[in-house]
């Protein structure tokens, strides 16, 4: 890897939940982007025929058995990456908004953070534009969580992100199921569990199906809602959580993979942690 | 022997003959019936000696008893609420562990040979983004 074409391997989660409309199209062009990666799609729950369209574009499909949410869908990736024993995992929506073609890049970044993001508004002339309340909940989600992972976050709500085994290991035992948690609290876990955070500039396409929701009164929502999952991931006694989800041995970032991307490999799955209580 | 008094012995009887009830057929959890079984037993006490509220009242300084009873029971009602409000985050925490590791393994009885281990080769950015790099 790190843009040397190496032998890391790399595992795309892509959580879904009733994308039927786009899960192929995304599918086909995350493969056609990353022909050597695997690919593997967390429906999650869905109802209509996102099993069978992921699975007709060549994916590899884990189906929940019902809904959890993108946190519940992403920790399920995360944990079967660690079990795996994948040293990459990546994380790109299911609605073709993020642009797999930008996926090198983070790829490469991935030499000095554990965790990269892939961006928008990072650049004056983005042209993805949010307004409103929902404008100001990005940003002050923005600027709190660059204070946060001491580094300089533009797009914190973004669902576009690559981690090293290192932040694999913490992904994979607390990944928040709340509302607004899966993305924004945990980078405040990772920022915790000492693994850097930092950011590339993406453009976003709009929604293949589906859309956004901009209404004023959404909007206010939103920011209420961003602000109440803020202060809860900032306070909160992490990892405490509720203790019964976690093994204690999930708990445990290895300090082997604390050197970053160059020291994490020696671990076999076999060794995993997370498997000596099951 | 007052109406109010007849009210609470029944009511607190009440509540001890439906625990032991439940308990004998399984219906409720020790750790659950022992709570209740102290409040059945509190509201039958305070309902056979009125006096013991009216002096506790006395000594606390509040003027009419029965308001230290509300309080009372009040603050007790929402500790308990409080109390299976986080029984019941713990067990959606339990129950999502569980989908998780279902999903999992299904997924791997699906895909018996696992997937398949591969060397990641990554191509190069594309030409049209490398504007947008910053």
């Amino acid at each position: 890897m790190r843009g040397d074409g190496s032998d890391l391997r790399v595992l795309i989660i892509v959580p879904a939940w009733n994308e039927q409309d786009s899960i192929a199209a995304t599918v086909t062009e995350i493969r056609t982007c990353l022909p050597t990666a695997d690919l593997l799609v967390v429906d999650d729950g869905s109802t209509d025929r996102t099993y069978e369209r992921a699975t007709g574009a060549g994916a590899i499909v884990c189906s929940l058995p019902y809904n959890l949410g993108v946190g519940g869908a992403m920790r399920t990736g995360y944990r079967h990456a660690l079990r795996e024993g994948y040293d990459v995992a990546v994380q790109i929506d299911a609605d073709g908004q993020h642009d797999p073609r930008f996926l090198p890049r983070l790829l490469e970044r991935l030499d000095a953070a554990d965790v990269v993001i892939g961006a928008r508004f990072a650049d004056k002339d983005d042209p993805y534009k949010v307004r409103g309340p929902r404008r100001w909940a990005m940003v002050m989600l923005a600027a709190v969580l660059s204070r946060v992972a001491k580094a300089r976050l533009t797009d914190v709500t973004s669902g576009f992100r690559v981690s090293n085994r290192r932040a694999i290991s913490v992904f994979a035992a607390h990944y928040p199921a709340e509302y607004l948690g899966d993305t924004v609290e945990s980078l405040v876990i990772a920022s915790r569990a000492g693994c850097t955070v930092t950011q590339v500039p993406v453009t976003m396409r709009a929604r293949a199906a589906g859309t956004a929701s901009q209404s004023p009164y959404k909007a206010t929502l939103y920011l209420f809602r961003a602000v109440v999952a803020l202060l809860l991931a900032l306070v909160r006694d992490w990892p405490a959580q509720f203790d019964d989800g976690v093994t204690k041995a999930d708990t445990q970032v290895r300090p082997d993979a604390a050197g970053g991307p160059d020291a994490a490999h020696p671990d076999a799955p076999g060794t995993d942690p997370t498997e000596v209580r099951r | 022997m007052n109406a109010s008094a007849v009210l609470g012995i029944v009511g607190s009887a009440t509540i001890l003959l439906a625990l032991f009830e439940m308990m004998r057929r399984h219906r409720l959890r020790e750790k659950y019936a022992l709570i209740w079984a102290v409040v059945a037993v509190f509201v039958l006490l305070v309902a056979a000696f009125p006096l013991l509220l009216q002096s506790v009242a006395h000594a606390l300084g509040i003027q009419v008893p029965a308001n230290l009873l509300f309080f009372a029971a009040s603050i007790l009602i929402m500790v308990l609420t409080l109390q299976h409000s986080s029984e019941l985050g713990r067990l959606e925490e339990r129950t999502r562990t569980l989908a998780e590791e279902i999903a999992l393994l299904r997924l791997r009885i699906e895909q018996p040979q696992g997937l398949a281990p591969s060397s990641s080769t990554t191509q190069q950015p594309d030409d049209e983004h490398q504007d947008g790099d910053g």
